[in-house]
């Protein structure tokens, strides 16, 4: 029988490098051990990829969604709810959030979803090698105007957001350097695409144009020569900054809650050992992302984050789902479901801008807050789902239960999730109107499967239940 | 009796609604010419002047025009728009051209209005997300994503006693204690808030009876919802609505007149159940949309452009034509689309200064000329 402590500690991890795991999940990976499960997630490689045929089947929209939503939701909800490949689902929503482009200017899904596909196929690599790709990305060279920087006429989109926001961040470099960086990027363009017109849309493809390219003498962050764009990647992943950065980012995602980026020049850190941990092994490991995150699970300031981090919508949204359970085909109605991280403010696929999306306490609004609780009540309250139904079975095992048990039962087979003592006191005095809970007999069961799904209300609409 | 608040209702046209043949000049040969494969033939043209016209599907809002209670205002918008749905609904919404920014006009103006958060349902909206144009920081909003009687937090929880105990208790669960983090305060506030919110207009329902009969249509059923809040003297100053999707490249008839037979019946159901309970003197609607279409049509329908058409509808308005329509001469046109000619923000400034009686600089981020459309 699994410790308490270890299920905790396991559910945490999951809950961070996944999207959570029901009790069975848990036990099982318990048994396996905490870092060969960290070893596991960590190798994506060994599990199926997702059946991406049964998502054609049902939706076969969702294979070129075009311009509008929702098919293009619904062509990465899919991949979020089915995946067994978790952490690796996890770093594709962490690369989005960083190399945030968006459909209001790709006005294209079927290029998202292939820059998705990107950041999953390099989601655990290399980051040197992923910055690279992603400068080539058709998707990202329109988003940033980059098919517009030519060696005549300087275009510095890119330039300034590939330093500013997606290696180093304001304040270690010059406005000399992005203009360098600008220069080592022209050429780097789209192919001439057939237009949409009659027939629709065609794929884009990168085209590096040598005659467009600026090929002369530059000097970017005190290096010297005439730089391409694969030399600027090389030079800026080797700056300390550059590690410090994506660590701050990865702690954000994965740890706790950090202030936002843009405030990054002007507020520290809130564990500066543990970026400095990161970002040493982010250099000794030549930019591996696989090495970065196997130091950050193991790590006790990790191991000690409990609850630090404000759900995202779509981790909100898809952890529900996978708790649950019955949503793994795409039926009728799919478009609807992977509209709701849109609905509490966090449209996939198309941040608001190239900073991406505000996170921490900033999902949370009057409009987002009552949409994300009564989500998740109307999925837990619904004893015909087979997630739900196996909780109150387990319950059922223990029966009868008196209120304390109720309380601890639930909040046990939810997460493990922690409340405070308070919130604890308000959820057993509930309890207690209910007396014991029984399953003896007709009446008896159908009263004690009801108060379990209000009592599970009831915890996930807990502002505690908000984080992760 | 003392003088009613003004209350203000915006109707967004989401998706980029074609001015062009929304008010159609119909004497011009450039809208034949243009217009091969979606021009509204000219017998079905509702003449509202000698020059210009409303879609056929708009009878009802001609209607109100001949009763003197629309003001169309004609290009509409603003310089060097990038014709894309998500940021030129952005620049309508935070009145920002030029960068992102996280809070919208009327999120400031309910600042404005109610500064201390005295009543939390300040501001309505109807529809599934917050509108950017409600959002300022500490402003609370209450949002109804589906119908208003089912309005609430924890839907699901059955039985309406037992109903009331379960929110006591999530009442008590957030009531803020010593001792507790920022965000968890911050959460606390908008937890109680929502609730609070919610509470309050559950009641709007239950006290609503009329003889007017709306039509089956969700912008109907937000119309009704909205009729339903303001005759419940709830206090409610700004109401947000939202219909779409009025993005018509392909299939633009019939598509674009279903779109405003909804709207149009749904207005004219709202207006005539305001009237029946003596409420419509004090209200005010909005439409508008963030772009127009494309002069020349694509074959089967419109791509986006620029200058748009606005209207605002109410006993106290001005009925009648404000602006002058873009010329739709070929070297006239900006990229092919109409010229903006009236900025949006002059539109936002004469409601909010003249009608909410708030001053308008810091809320629609500089001063522009005000329309004349509002009744003394």
């Amino acid at each position: 029988m699994a410790l308490k402590e270890d299920l905790t500690l396991m559910a945490h991890l999951m809950r961070r490098a996944g999207f959570g795991a029901s009790r069975d999940e848990l036990e099982a990976r318990v048994a396996k051990g905490y870092e060969a499960t960290v070893d596991e997630l960590l190798h994506p490689e060994q599990q199926e990829p997702v059946d991406v045929f049964t998502l054609l089947r049902y939706q076969p929209g969702s294979l070129l969604p075009g311009g509008q939503p929702p098919m293009g939701n619904v062509n990465w909800m899919y991949f979020l709810v089915n995946t067994k490949r978790t952490l690796e689902e996890k770093m594709t929503i962490f690369w989005h959030h960083l190399f945030a482009t968006g459909n209001s200017k790709v006005d294209n899904y079927d290029q998202l979803l292939d820059q998705i596909a990107l950041f999953r196929r390099c989601a655990l690599g290399s980051y040197r090698d992923l910055l690279v790709e992603v400068a080539k990305n058709p998707a990202m060279i329109f988003w940033l105007d980059n098919n517009q920087n030519h060696g005549t006429a300087v275009n510095e989109n890119w330039g300034r957001e590939l330093l500013e926001l997606f290696s180093m961040g304001v304040g270690n470099y010059t406005e000399k350097d992005v203009r360098e960086a600008s220069r080592a990027f022209t050429g780097w363009t789209l192919e001439n695409k057939l237009p949409r017109a009659p027939y629709g849309r065609f794929s884009w493809k990168f085209e590096y144009r040598p005659e467009d390219h600026d090929d002369g003498e530059k000097e970017f962050l005190g290096h010297r020569g005439r730089l391409d764009g694969e030399d600027i990647i090389d030079i800026i992943v080797q700056q300390p900054a550059c590690g410090r950065f994506i660590a701050r980012h990865l702690y954000n995602f994965f740890v706790a809650d950090e202030p936002q980026v843009p405030s990054w020049s002007i507020e520290q850190p809130r564990d500066p050992k543990a970026i400095d941990t990161l970002a040493t092994v982010f250099q000794e490991s030549k930019y591996d992302m696989r090495a970065v995150l196997r130091t950050l699970f193991n790590s006790d300031f990790f191991k000690n984050a409990r609850f630090t981090h404000m759900k995202s919508p779509a981790e909100l949204v898809v952890s529900t789902l996978r708790l649950v359970g019955g949503f793994e085909l795409p039926k009728p109605g799919y478009g609807e479901l992977s509209m709701q991280p849109s609905y509490m403010g966090q449209d996939l696929l198309n941040p608001p801008s190239v900073e991406g999306w505000h996170t921490g306490r900033e999902w949370i609004n009057s409009g987002s807050l009552m949409a994300r609780i009564n989500f998740v009540a109307e999925l837990i309250g619904d004893p015909s789902l087979p997630g739900v139904r196996a909780i109150i079975d387990r319950l059922k095992a223990q029966a009868p239960l008196g209120p304390e048990q109720l309380v601890d039962g639930c909040l046990d087979l939810l997460g493990p999730v922690e409340v405070n003592a308070e919130t604890r006191q308000e959820l057993v005095e509930q309890a207690k109107e209910w007396g014991q809970l029984r399953w003896d007999s007709e009446a008896n069961a159908n009263a004690a499967d009801q108060h379990v799904g209000e009592m599970l209300q009831l915890i996930v609409a807990t502002r505690e239940y908000q984080f992760a | 009796m003392p003088a009613k608040d003004p209350i203000l209702v915006v109707l967004q046209l989401s998706g980029g609604n074609d001015y062009f043949n929304t008010v159609i000049p119909y004497n011009d040969p450039l809208y034949r010419d243009n217009r091969p494969a979606v021009g509204i033939p000219d017998d079905q043209i509702l003449h509202i002047d000698n020059e210009m016209g409303l879609h056929p599907a708009m009878a009802p809002i001609k209607r109100l025009y001949d009763e003197g209670k629309v003001a169309i205002m004609h290009g509409v918008g603003y310089a060097n728009s990038p014709r894309s749905h998500f940021r030129s609904m952005d620049i309508w919404h935070t009145c920002e051209p030029d960068k992102v920014i996280p809070d919208g006009w009327l999120g400031r103006a309910i600042r404005d209005i109610d500064p201390n958060k005295e009543n939390v349902v300040t501001a309505v909206s109807f529809g599934p997300s917050l509108f950017r144009a409600l959002v300022a920081p500490g402003v609370p909003v209450a949002c109804v994503g589906g119908a208003l009687e089912s309005y609430g937090l924890l839907p699901g929880i059955q039985g309406e006693s037992q109903r009331a105990k379960i929110l006591d208790r999530f009442a008590r669960m957030y009531s803020p204690l010593v001792g507790r983090t920022n965000v968890m305060e911050y959460l606390g506030t908008t937890g109680l808030d929502s609730m609070k919110g919610a509470d309050i207009l559950k009641m709007a329902p239950q006290q609503y009876a009329s003889t007017v009969k709306y039509p089956e249509t969700p912008i109907a059923k937000k119309l009704r919802g909205i009729a339903q809040v303001h005759l419940a003297n709830l206090g409610t100053k700004v109401f947000y609505c939202d219909h779409g999707s009025f993005d018509t490249h392909a299939s633009q008839n019939p598509g674009h007149g279903n779109l405003w037979t909804a709207v149009s019946e749904g207005v004219e159901a709202f207006v005539a159940d305001l009237k029946e309970h003596d409420a419509a003197d004090n209200v005010i609607m909005l439409l508008f949309s963030e772009f127009g279409r494309r002069v020349h049509d694509n074959g089967s329908g419109t791509d986006h452009g620029a200058a748009g058409v606005a209207f605002v509808i109410g006993d106290k308005v001005k009925g009648g034509q404000y602006g002058q329509y873009p010329s739709r001469k070929a070297e006239d046109l900006v990229q092919g689309d109409l010229n903006p000619n009236m900025d949006f923000r002059s539109v936002y400034s004469t409601i909010v200064q003249q009608w909410m009686k708030l001053d308008p600089k810091a809320i629609v981020g500089g001063t522009f000329e005000q329309p004349a459309f509002l009744k003394n």
